[in-house]
C-alpha cells in the first residue's frame, strides 16, 4: 500500500504535474489532488473517453487492450492509465 | 299405626262405659265446639274476602224462624262414641245356662267406607318376594310403585276427611308419611348394587362433526419492486472476454484440483490467511499500482522529454568534423537519497530487461565502511529506483543471473554472499551465507553466476581477498560452499619459527569465466598477477601472467574473440592479452588508476575504461590502436572518482558509477560505434565471425613485431 502511496506522491511532486485523480469503474473519483469541481469534470469526461477508446481498440482486435491514453493539448498533457477497475489520471504541464 | 289404632279402640271401649263416663265426656266436647266458633269468628274478624264470601250464608226459604229466646236457649247435645244404630238387645244362647242371654258388649264401630290397599310391609313374606322379583326388573319399577302408593294414600286421606274423626285422618296421614320414606329408601341401595347387563346386540353408532375452519381471504398491497430498463450491445470483444473468462475459470479449477493433491492443507491455510490479511489491509488504491508505475514513467518521460529524444534520436553531427574522435553525451542521472555518499561498487545490466540495471552501493574506503544498498533502476524512470534493498554491510559486487533475471547474487564487504530475489517483496536477501557456512573472511570482490550444475542447482562463484575462490550452490534453500582454489603466492613462503612454512595468501580481486570453455577462468589479484585457472584443478594454475604492478581491478574476456581478454589496474594501465601469450598485446596508460574496463557488446575492438580522475575513455582498436578515440570527463566534480562502467547490451549507452553514489548514463556518439564502412556494391558483413576476424587482424599486426622482436 505504502508503495502505491509513495509512487502517487512522487508523481504529484514531479515537475509540472498539476493533479492526479484516481477514478473507479463507475467514473467516480476516489482520490484527487485537485479541487472538487475540476475533479468531477475531469473524472466524468475522461472516464467516458477512456471507455470509448478502449472499446475502439478492442473492437478492432479483441485480444488487444488499451494500456495508456495521452492527450496532448495546447496547455497540458492529460495522461490516463486504465487499470482493471480504476483509472489513474494525471494532468501535467510539460512545458514547465 | 297399630298402637294408635289400639288406643282408639280402647277409647271406644271406654266410651261404652256406663253413663257416668258419658257425662264426664260431654263437657270437653262442648268446650271444643265453642272453640271452633271462636276460631271462626276470629277468622271473620280478620276480614279476609275469601272467607267473608264463604261466610255469607244463604238461608233456605223454609228455615224456621226462631225467636231470640229460642235462639238463646241452650240445647245441650252430647257426642258419644256409641253407635246409635248399634243394636242393644242382641241375645245369644248360652249353653252353660241353657238360656238366651243378652250380650253386654255391642260393637259400636260403624264403617262407612273401606278400600283395600295394596301396600305391603317389607318385612312380610309377600313384600320380600316382591322385592326379590323387582330386583330383576328395571329401575323404573320402584318409581311406579311409589306413585301408586301416593295415590293410595290420597285415597285414604279422602276417606279420612269424610270421616268425622279428625284424629283418624291425622293418623292416616301420619301413617302415609311414615311409610313413604321407608319405601323410598329401600330401593335406592338395591339399584346401586345393580350391575348393568349390556346387550350385545344392541349398540349404536355415534358420529359427530367438528366445526369446519371458516375460509378467509386476506390481501395487502406492497410497493412494487423497482424496475429498470437495461439494454446493451454486445461487442465482439465482450463476447471474447466472456469466453476467455470461462476458459480461465476452467483452468483455475483444474489447477486447484492439482494443488490440492500436491500442497498440504496447512500451507494453503497460511497462504490464504496472509492473502486475506493483505487484502483487508490494502486500500482501494493498491489496485492502481501498475497504473501508477506506468504513469510515473510517463510523467518522467514528459519531464525528461529532451533526454529521451536524445537517447533515441540524437546523433552528434559534429562527429563528422572531428575526424575519428567521438563524444559521450550525458543522458539521465540516477540517484537516490538513501544511497547518497555511498560509492557505486558494482553495476550490472539486466540480461532480459534491457532498460533495467542493478547498482550496488558500498564503500571502497577501508576506514569508512558503513551500510550498503542495492538499487535497480530503469532508464524509463530515472527519478526513482524500481527496487531498493538495503543491507548492513556495504555491497562490493553483484551479478544478475542470465536465465533467471530476477535473481541477483551479491557479495558484501564483510565477506558474505547473498541472493536477492526481485519477485519477493521484502527487503532482505532470500538466501545469505553465514560465518558457519564458509563465508569469506575478507571483502568479496566479485561474484559471477554459473550455469546450473548437474542437478540443476543454481550456483555462483565468488572471489575475495582472503584468497579463496568459492563456489556457492543453492541446495534446498541453503547456500552450500565449496572452495575451488586457494590462491597462493608462488615462491613467497615465509619461514616461520620452528621451520614452519607460511604461505602468503594471494588476494583475489577479480575474475572472469571463459564464454565457451566452461572450466577456464581468469583471476586477477592484488599483487598484479593474473592467473589462468581451471575449475578442475584446485591446487594448480594453468598459467600466470605478470600483468600489473598493482591490484588488478578487472579482467574481462572479449565477447567475440575467445582468446583475448582485457585487464585494468590501479597502476594506470589497461592491457589486452591473448591468453596463449604471456605478454600483453596492447598497453594503454591512462594517467590515473583505472577502476573498470568493459568490452562493447557491438564490436570486438571497442572497449571503455574509467579512471579515478573522473574520465571515461573509449577505445576502438580498429580505428586507433594507440589512443582513445574519446577521453572525456563525465562527472561534475573533479573529486568524484568513477568506479565502474558497463555497456548496455542493446543501446549505444554506457552507464558509469562514481563514488558519490551517482550513476550516469551516456550515449556514444556515432564515431564511437563506427561500423566498417559500407562500400558500394558490397554487402556489409555482420556477425561474430566478422568481429573475430577484425580483432585477429589487429592482433596479427601486433604479434608479428613481437615475434620479430623475440627473434
Amino acid at each position: 500500500m505504502a508503495e502505491v502511496e509513495e509512487t502517487l506522491k512522487r508523481i504529484q511532486a514531479h515537475k509540472g504535474v498539476i493533479g492526479t485523480i484516481v477514478v473507479n469503474a463507475e467514473g467516480i473519483p476516489i482520490r484527487t489532488t485537485l479541487d472538487n469541481s475540476t475533479t468531477v469534470q475531469y473524472a466524468g469526461l475522461l472516464h467516458q473517453l477512456t471507455m470509448k477508446a478502449r472499446s475502439t481498440v478492442r473492437d478492432i482486435d479483441p485480444q488487444n487492450d488499451l494500456t495508456f491514453l495521452r492527450i496532448r493539448s495546447k496547455k497540458h498533457e492529460i495522461m490516463v492509465a486504465p487499470d482493471k477497475e480504476y483509472l489513474l489520471i494525471v494532468i501535467q504541464n510539460p512545458c514547465e | 299405626m297399630p298402637a294408635k289404632v289400639r288406643d282408639k279402640r280402647l277409647q271406644s271401649h271406654s266410651d261404652q262405659l256406663p253413663s257416668g263416663g258419658k257425662l264426664q265426656q260431654s263437657k270437653p266436647t262442648r268446650s271444643l265446639s265453642r272453640k271452633r266458633d271462636e276460631d271462626a269468628s276470629t277468622e271473620v274478624g280478620e276480614g279476609q274476602d275469601e272467607w267473608a264470601q264463604a261466610k255469607t250464608l244463604i238461608k233456605p226459604p223454609d228455615q224456621l224462624e226462631l225467636t231470640e229466646a229460642e235462639l238463646k236457649e241452650e240445647i245441650t247435645r252430647i257426642l258419644t262414641a256409641n253407635n246409635p244404630h248399634a243394636p242393644q238387645n242382641i241375645v245369644r244362647y248360652s249353653f252353660k245356662e241353657r238360656t238366651y242371654k243378652p250380650i253386654s258388649s255391642v260393637d259400636q264401630m260403624a264403617i262407612h267406607f273401606s278400600l283395600d290397599g295394596n301396600l305391603l310391609s317389607l318385612d312380610s313374606d309377600e313384600g320380600r318376594r316382591q322385592s326379590a322379583r323387582r330386583a330383576t326388573t328395571t329401575e323404573l319399577a320402584p318409581v311406579g310403585s311409589s306413585v301408586v302408593e301416593t295415590e293410595e294414600i290420597e285415597a285414604i286421606e279422602e276417606s279420612s276427611k269424610e270421616d268425622l274423626l279428625a284424629a283418624g285422618a291425622e293418623e292416616a296421614a301420619e301413617a302415609a308419611e311414615t311409610i313413604e320414606p321407608v319405601e323410598a329408601e329401600e330401593p335406592s341401595p338395591q339399584s346401586a348394587k345393580e350391575q348393568k347387563l349390556t346387550n350385545q346386540f344392541n349398540f349404536c353408532e355415534r358420529a359427530s362433526q367438528t366445526f369446519n375452519n371458516p375460509l378467509r381471504e386476506r390481501a395487502c398491497q406492497m410497493e412494487p419492486p423497482p424496475r429498470a430498463n437495461f439494454s446493451a450491445t454486445a461487442n465482439q470483444w465482450e463476447i471474447y472476454d466472456a469466453y476467455v473468462e470461462e476458459l480461465q475459470k476452467l483452468e483455475k479449477s483444474k489447477e486447484k484440483e492439482k494443488q490440492r493433491a500436491l500442497v498440504t492443507k496447512k500451507e494453503d491455510k497460511r497462504r490464504g490467511g496472509k492473502l486475506t490479511s493483505l487484502e483487508s489491509q490494502s486500500d482501494d488504491v493498491t489496485k492502481v499500482t501498475k497504473a501508477a508505475k506506468i504513469m510515473e514513467r510517463m510523467v518522467n518521460q514528459n519531464t525528461f522529454d529532451d533526454i529521451a529524444q536524445d537517447f533515441k534520436y540524437f546523433e552528434d553531427a559534429s562527429d563528422e568534423y572531428r575526424d575519428q574522435l567521438g563524444t559521450l553525451l550525458p543522458l539521465w542521472k540516477f540517484q537516490y537519497d538513501k544511497a547518497k555518499r555511498l560509492a557505486v561498487t558494482a553495476i550490472c545490466w539486466n540480461p532480459k530487461y534491457k532498460d533495467l540495471f542493478a547498482v550496488g552501493h558500498g564503500s571502497y574506503d577501508f576506514m569508512k565502511q558503513s551500510r550498503g544498498m542495492l538499487l535497480l533502476y530503469s532508464m524509463k524512470n530515472p527519478s526513482f529506483p524500481e527496487y531498493t534493498f538495503s543491507s548492513e554491510s556495504g555491497i562490493m559486487c553483484l551479478d544478475i543471473h542470465n536465465d533467471y533475471p530476477y535473481l541477483l547474487a551479491v557479495g558484501f564487504y564483510d565477506g558474505n554472499v547473498a541472493i536477492y530475489n526481485l519477485k519477493k517483496p521484502h527487503s532482505q536477501p532470500s538466501y545469505k551465507s553465514s560465518a558457519k557456512a564458509g563465508k569469506h573472511t575478507d571483502p568479496v570482490w566479485q561474484v559471477k553466476w554459473q550455469k546450473d550444475d548437474m542437478d540443476n542447482n543454481l550456483n555462483f562463484f565468488s572471489i575475495s581477498s582472503d584468497g579463496r575462490i568459492v563456489s556457492w550452490t543453492l541446495v534446498k534453500n541453503e547456500l552450500v560452499h565449496t572452495d575451488v582454489i586457494k590462491l597462493v603466492v608462488e615462491g613467497a613462503t615465509i619461514e616461520g619459527p620452528e621451520g614452519l612454512q607460511l604461505h602468503t595468501v594471494g588476494c583475489g580481486t577479480s575474475f572472469d569465466f571463459h564464454k565457451k570453455i566452461d572450466y577456464l577462468f581468469l583471476v586477477g589479484t592484488e599483487e598484479g598477477k593474473i592467473y589462468k585457472c581451471s575449475k578442475a584443478y584446485s591446487s594448480q594454475f594453468l598459467d600466470v601472467f605478470d600483468a600489473h604492478h598493482m591490484a588488478v581491478d578487472a579482467v574481462n574476456w572479449n565477447p567475440f574473440h575467445m582468446k583475448v581478454f582485457i585487464s585494468c589496474s590501479s597502476d594506470w594501465t589497461v592491457k589486452i592479452w591473448d591468453h596463449t601469450i604471456k605478454t600483453p598485446m596492447f598497453i594503454y596508460d591512462l594517467n590515473s588508476a583505472v577502476g573498470d574496463v568493459a568490452w562493447a557488446p557491438f564490436s570486438s575492438t571497442t572497449f571503455a575504461a574509467v579512471t579515478t580522475d573522473g574520465k571515461a575513455h573509449v577505445f576502438d582498436l580498429s580505428i586507433n590502436k594507440y589512443e582513445a578515440i574519446c577521453s572525456q570527463p563525465v562527472v561534475a566534480k573533479k573529486k568524484n572518482k568513477i568506479t565502474h562502467v558497463q555497456f548496455n547490451p542493446v543501446y549505444p549507452v554506457i552507464i558509469i558509477g562514481d563514488d558519490r553514489g551517482h550513476v550516469t548514463s551516456l550515449k556514444l556518439s556515432p564515431n564511437l560505434r563506427k561500423m566498417p564502412k559500407e562500400k558500394k556494391g558490397q554487402e556489409v558483413q555482420k556477425g561474430p565471425e566478422v568481429e573475430i576476424a577484425k580483432l585477429d587482424k589487429l592482433l596479427n599486426l601486433v604479434r608479428e613485431p613481437d615475434s620479430k622482436q623475440a627473434k
